[in-house]
Formats: C-alpha cells, sequence, structure tokens
C-alpha cells in the first residue's frame, strides 16, 4: 500500500479539524475535505474524494463519518479508517458535551425559556426548507410521490417504525424498477 | 445497563438512517417513545438548534447530546461511538470488496425510492416539531404559527443564509416577543 507512510496521527489531526470547522452536514463538509486531504497532503485526488463522497451518500450513517472511514481506510486500512473516524467526531463530543453541560445548568432560566421558544419556530422553519430542497430532487413521478405522502401519513398517524420504512423503501425501489425495467 | 442499551439503540439508528443528519430525527423521536427517561420528544427541538448551530455533523451532534441526557458524559460517547460503528463495518467492508457500490445497478434502484421515503421521514419529525411548537396540548399558538410562517418565507426567499442566522433570529424574537407563549 503505497500510503504506508502516513502517520495514524496525522488521520486524526487532519479529520478533527475537518469536523471541527465544519458547520452543518451534507455538501458544507467538501471544501474543508478537499483543503485537507488533497491540497495539504495529497491523499487522494479531486476525483477520488468525489467518489468517496457518492459512496459515503449511499452507505447507511452519516455521510462526513463514512467519508472519513472510506479514506482512513484507503491510507493505512482497519487502523487508518478508525483513526480517522474518531478524529473526525472528537470536536462533536467536546463541544456538545460542554453545551450540554451549560444549558442543563440554565434551562430553567426565564430568558433562555423564551430564546429556545424562538429557535424552536426557527428550527421547525429550517427543517420546512430541507423538506422542500430534498422533494424538489426526490419526489421525480407518480410512485415516488405516493410514497412519499404513504410514509408521511403511517409514521405521523399510525406511528410505524422508521426501521421498517426504510426496509420497505428498499424493497419497493427495487420492484418498480424492475417493472419499469420490463415493461420498456 | 444503560450503556449497553444506548451503545445498540445508537448502533441501530446509524445502521438505518440513510441520507445524513437530519434522517436521524425520526429515530430519535422513536427512541423518545420507546425510552422517554432518557429523553423527551419536546427537547429534540432544542437538540436540532444546537447541533446546528456548533461545528461537526449534525447526526453525530445530536447522538452526543441524546446520549448526554440519557447517562452523562459517558452516554454522549458511547451513543455516538454505536451510531459510528455500522458505518466503519459497512464501509471497510465496501472498500474491500465492493468498489464504486454507488454505481451498482440495484443500489440505484434502491436509492430511488429511498430518497423519497428519508424526505417523508424528514417531514414527519418537522411535522412532530410544528405540532408541538404551534399546537401543544390540542392548543393553538398564535405567536409562534405567525412568526413560523414569516421565517419560512425568508428562509426560502434567503437561502444561502448560514442556519445560525435563523436560529439566532428566533431567539431575538424568543425574547422579544415572550415566547413561548
Amino acid at each position: 500500500m503505497k500510503g504506508r507512510d502516513v502517520k495514524l496521527w496525522d488521520l486524526y489531526l487532519s479529520f478533527f479539524r475537518i469536523g471541527g470547522l465544519t458547520f452543518g452536514g451534507g455538501y458544507a463538509m467538501l471544501p474543508m475535505l478537499q483543503r485537507e486531504v488533497i491540497t495539504k497532503h495529497g491523499w487522494v485526488t479531486e476525483e477520488e474524494v468525489l467518489d468517496i463522497y457518492a459512496i459515503g451518500q449511499c452507505t447507511p450513517g452519516i455521510i462526513a463519518v463514512n467519508t472519513a472511514t472510506m479514506i482512513g481506510y484507503r491510507k493505512r486500512g482497519i487502523p487508518g479508517a478508525i483513526v480517522a473516524t474518531l478524529g473526525e467526531v472528537s470536536p462533536s463530543l467536546i463541544i456538545i458535551s460542554l453545551l450540554a453541560t451549560v444549558l442543563l445548568h440554565v434551562q430553567d432560566m426565564i430568558w433562555v425559556q423564551r430564546a429556545f421558544g424562538g429557535i424552536r419556530v426557527a428550527v421547525c422553519a429550517l427543517i420546512t426548507q430541507s423538506v422542500i430542497t430534498l422533494a424538489k430532487k426526490s419526489l421525480i413521478d407518480v410512485p415516488t410521490i405516493l410514497l412519499y405522502l404513504a410514509v408521511v401519513i403511517s409514521t405521523f398517524f399510525f406511528a410505524l417504525s422508521p426501521i421498517l420504512i426504510v426496509l420497505f423503501a428498499i424493497f419497493f425501489g427495487l420492484c418498480v424498477q424492475a417493472v419499469k425495467r420490463r415493461a420498456s | 445497563m444503560i450503556y449497553l442499551q444506548l451503545f445498540w439503540e445508537f448502533f441501530k439508528i446509524g445502521l438505518f438512517s440513510i441520507g445524513g443528519g437530519l434522517a436521524t430525527l425520526p429515530f430519535l423521536y422513536a427512541l423518545a417513545e420507546t425510552h422517554p427517561h432518557w429523553l423527551a420528544a419536546k427537547q429534540i427541538a432544542d437538540m436540532i438548534a444546537v447541533s446546528e448551530s456548533t461545528p461537526g455533523p449534525i447526526g453525530i451532534n445530536m447522538a452526543t447530546f441524546a446520549g448526554y441526557q440519557a447517562a452523562g458524559l459517558a452516554g454522549g460517547l458511547i451513543a455516538t461511538l454505536g451510531e459510528i460503528t455500522p458505518s466503519v463495518i459497512i464501509i471497510i467492508f465496501i472498500a474491500r470488496f465492493l468498489g464504486r457500490f454507488d454505481k451498482n445497478l440495484y443500489v440505484k434502484d434502491a436509492f430511488y425510492a429511498l430518497r423519497p421515503a428519508v424526505v417523508g421521514l424528514i417531514s414527519y419529525a418537522g411535522l412532530m416539531l410544528l405540532s408541538a411548537t404551534v399546537f401543544p396540548d390540542q392548543g393553538f399558538k398564535l405567536k409562534e404559527a405567525v412568526l413560523y410562517a414569516v421565517l419560512v418565507v425568508l428562509v426560502l426567499r434567503f437561502k444561502k443564509v448560514h442556519p445560525l442566522l435563523w436560529i439566532v433570529l428566533g431567539a431575538s424574537a424568543g425574547l422579544l416577543f415572550v415566547l413561548p407563549s
């Protein structure tokens, strides 16, 4: 493996910086990722990063974590995968633990409650935005629109387990596409 | 043994949430239902706000926060480790044996339906959140409803603005208009 000389500690530090300096998920991490693993270290090529990111998007779990694991694995095998992933999540562990401690101490203060009363509404608006953006890209024909409605109704009104929904969607996708191919 | 349970519950979240941070939300709501002493459904909105306004992947931030709520510092660590374990196993497997997994025909077929299903699951989480905020306990909160309508218009109009700004704006509105009403 040509990456033998990549130090585990360097992998940890690079992904620690990526995790600690990326706000938000998804595409927000790409600029930081490119800076660390392409420009600074030359561990992977621009093309490889995009391929790895694409694979990370269609595997279960958090995309940023999947990407870190894949790059770590390519450079230093299983230890590299584990070290890069731990680097990616370390800043979250530190920052969120600190914030959660503070929040638990101040949450009964009246002004904190008021602030969070407004913040909750803002979060509703942000999720509405995400749903609209994602829906434009994924509700592309009649079967996908019907599936979407079925999922919303079965979870909101009948509390169906999200795990069942995911398993059913995989089955549904394979069937619909198979039928489409046979028809054409 | 709470740590083992936490690890297992977040292992399942890591395994079944496909498509990034917000996709873990419906699982957190399910968790609040099965383990109400770990986290309350109404805390989830605060967790999202904190996770969106701090660095790091949102899904990991929420896992750490939920684990912390359930069992303190060690809980946050265990929940996060649980959530990333399936990723590490699956990615190593793919890197070793499957290559360009995303180009596989069956994977593409599955994602044709997984994408709308995940949007449906996120919509469900959004509806849970909205009903808890605007229609708590069968009531109706006018101030929240108006603020929501105004913010949705603004957020959709100015898409490039960082979420943190909307959260700060929400907090200011909460202080100014004395929420929750």
